[in-house]
């Protein structure tokens, strides 16, 4: 397996965040965690955005994520995080594999409104259930990693850190991949040119159920990772703004470059934790200038700065 | 003579509109045929038929002896029978030579990969080939929205040819294409499908590029076909010179573009 380029920074970058976990105060660790998990979420919802769709109910993945987890070590007594994360991943691809038949028959608007739709049926069944806490939901058990469990609080913190940005990189290695490989690029040709790609004797179909499920994994992955660092899941996960805010988050970076999503996840919890610091009462309309701000003068997401400047650099 | 494309009785009404009437359609292997008749004549509706593309309101498809009706577009592309538009049908966003290297791989796999890239060496040098065949190098780079219209009909229908077809069905080829050009193209083109041995089928308004290249005719009217045989025989019939050509059977405006 040969790394390019941009594989190897991806990797440099990872692990100087590794080593930044050491030094770094817990509250940081805690935030970027958080920050990446939904990065990874929002990898699902720019995956789809590249084949012209816009899912507007990404947080579904994410809640099955989350719920896997949290209820594999409540009821099922699989308390390894790599098993549990696994196991979300692939509850929300058996899930995806469902929806995506019927999902893949609608572009636009009815894409968007459907994959809310479900999403929303989520959140109704799990506000439904008492067992599950309801409105509440439930804390996640106390977990393992291959047999060795963390100490509680900072130590689990800063593994749930690691683990993060260690599956950062391989998602980000993969979709890197993703995006230059068939499906990948043929997905942006359906978006461009549905017509076109059947009368290449290709399924658009096929190719937006792929790039769904796919997308549906990720997102789950990020779902989990969530919940490991939390220590806690609740309905909200599946709650329409939850996907909202991976909507926004997919266009403050743009899909420029599979980093995009990082940064711009990184930027949105820092703005949002100082904008509530700072303005409590007014903090969504600062996220929201934030957002007409990028669309306005970075139309393709805050990536463009880096690579502005770069086309810069070579002029 | 094989027949490789037969319609019979081939019906389609958009409402009160008759778009195809009774079209019993034999084409013979090795054929190059051209599609004549005025706007609005039912050209492009029974190329969309035949491709899939359009459901018939009554009648049968057969292709190679086998029905086609009820296939998708894919089914029928993949079976051997490719297309090219009225308007160039392209991924506008994307480079012309990815382009090409997308129907390259649409060709090789009805299901591409998932994580091998795309643009492999292989790909990117048979994609080189295809552009200088058909003489759109210059453009190798250049995104398809920055293309002339010529150049994008012959990059529409350099990857009708990337999968091989037995048969061509090109709609106005030439529609779009300044006079000059127009030779030029079909020349091109006309080229590529010799060596590819592929039975073709195409829609023209301009009659000297019609007897130019075609061995057979079918006139169009009003959903249905008036006239069908050699050039010189159709484009001299009485009722195709009143109904289609206008009296002007080898005149350079021939009918007009649509
Ligand atoms: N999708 C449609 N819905 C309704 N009517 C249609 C549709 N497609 C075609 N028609 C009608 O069917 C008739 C035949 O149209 P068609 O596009 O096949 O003509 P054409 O011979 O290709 O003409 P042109 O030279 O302008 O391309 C026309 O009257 C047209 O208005
Ligand atoms: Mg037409």
């Amino acid at each position: 397996m040969r790394l390019d380029k941009t594989e190897i920074s991806l990797g440099l970058v990872a692990l100087a965040c590794v080593l930044f976990g050491f030094v770094s105060p817990g509250w940081l660790i805690f935030l970027l965690t958080i920050a990446l998990a939904k990065a990874l979420v929002v990898q699902g919802v720019v995956m789809q955005m590249r084949s012209g769709l816009v899912s507007f109910g990404q947080g579904l993945f994410y809640c099955i994520g989350g719920y896997t987890v949290g209820m594999g070590g409540q009821f099922f007594g699989i308390h390894d995080a790599i098993a549990a994360l696994s196991l979300g991943m692939f509850v929300a691809i058996v899930i995806a594999m469902l929806l995506g038949l019927l999902l893949t028959r609608y572009r636009e608007i009815f894409f968007a409104m459907l994959s809310l739709a479900f999403s929303m049926i989520l959140f109704g069944i799990l506000v439904k259930s008492q067992e599950l806490g309801s409105t509440d939901g439930f804390n996640v058990h106390d977990w393992t990693l291959f047999g060795w469990a963390p100490e509680a609080g900072a130590g689990s913190q800063h593994t749930v850190f690691t683990m993060t940005v260690v599956a950062g990189l391989i998602v980000a290695v993969l979709l890197h991949r993703y995006t230059k490989a068939g499906v990948g690029v043929i997905c942006e040709a359906v978006r461009e040119n549905e017509v076109r790609v059947e009368y290449l004797g290709l399924s658009p179909r096929w190719l937006l159920y792929g790039n769904y499920v796919a997308a549906a994994a990720v997102s789950a992955l990020g779902g989990g990772l969530t919940a490991l660092a939390t220590g806690h899941v609740d309905p909200e996960m599946a709650y329409w703004t939850t996907s909202g805010e991976f909507v926004f988050i997919a266009l403050l970076g743009g899909l420029g470059h599979v980093a995009a999503p990082f940064i711009a996840a990184i930027v949105f919890s820092f703005v949002r934790t100082y904008a509530i610091e700072f303005v409590p009462h007014t903090w969504q309309m600062i996220l929201g200038f934030t957002l007409l701000a990028v669309i306005i003068f970075l139309p393709k997401g805050l990536w463009s700065l880096v690579s502005r400047e770069k086309t810069g650099e070579r002029a | 003579m094989t027949c490789i494309l037969e319609t019979r009785s081939l019906n389609k009404e958009f409402g009160a509109v008759i778009a195809a009437k009774d079209l019993n359609v034999q084409i013979n292997k090795g054929e190059v045929v051209g599609v004549i008749g005025s706007n609005g004549a039912g050209k492009t509706t029974f190329i969309n038929m035949v491709t899939g593309y359009l459901k018939p309101t009554r009648g049968e498809i057969l292709f190679n002896g086998k029905s086609i009706m009820g296939h998708s577009p894919r089914a029928i592309t993949r079976a051997g029978m490719a297309r090219s538009f009225q308007v160039a049908q392209l991924f506008p966003e994307m480079t012309v030579l990815d382009n090409l290297i997308v129907a390259l791989a649409a060709a090789e796999s009805a299901r591409p990969s998932f994580l091998s890239p795309l643009r492999s060496d292989a790909r990117i040098a048979r994609a080189e080939e295809i552009l200088k065949e058909f003489g759109v190098e210059n453009y190798r780079d250049s995104l398809v929205t920055a293309v002339p219209q010529g150049a994008r009909k012959l990059v529409d229908i350099a990857m009708a040819l990337i999968g091989n077809p037995q048969m061509l069905l090109l709609d106005e080829p030439t529609s779009g294409v300044s006079m000059d050009e127009k030779t030029g193209l079909m020349d091109t083109v006309m080229n590529a499908v010799r060596q590819h041995g592929v039975t073709v089928l195409f829609v023209e308004h301009d009659m000297d590029v019609v007897e130019r290249y075609v061995s057979r005719v079918l006139a169009f009217y009003s959903g249905e076909i008036i006239a069908d045989g050699e050039p010189a025989a159709v484009l001299a019939d009485q009722q195709v010179r009143d109904l289609v050509t206008g009296h002007r059977p080898t005149t350079k405006q021939g009918n007009g573009a649509s």
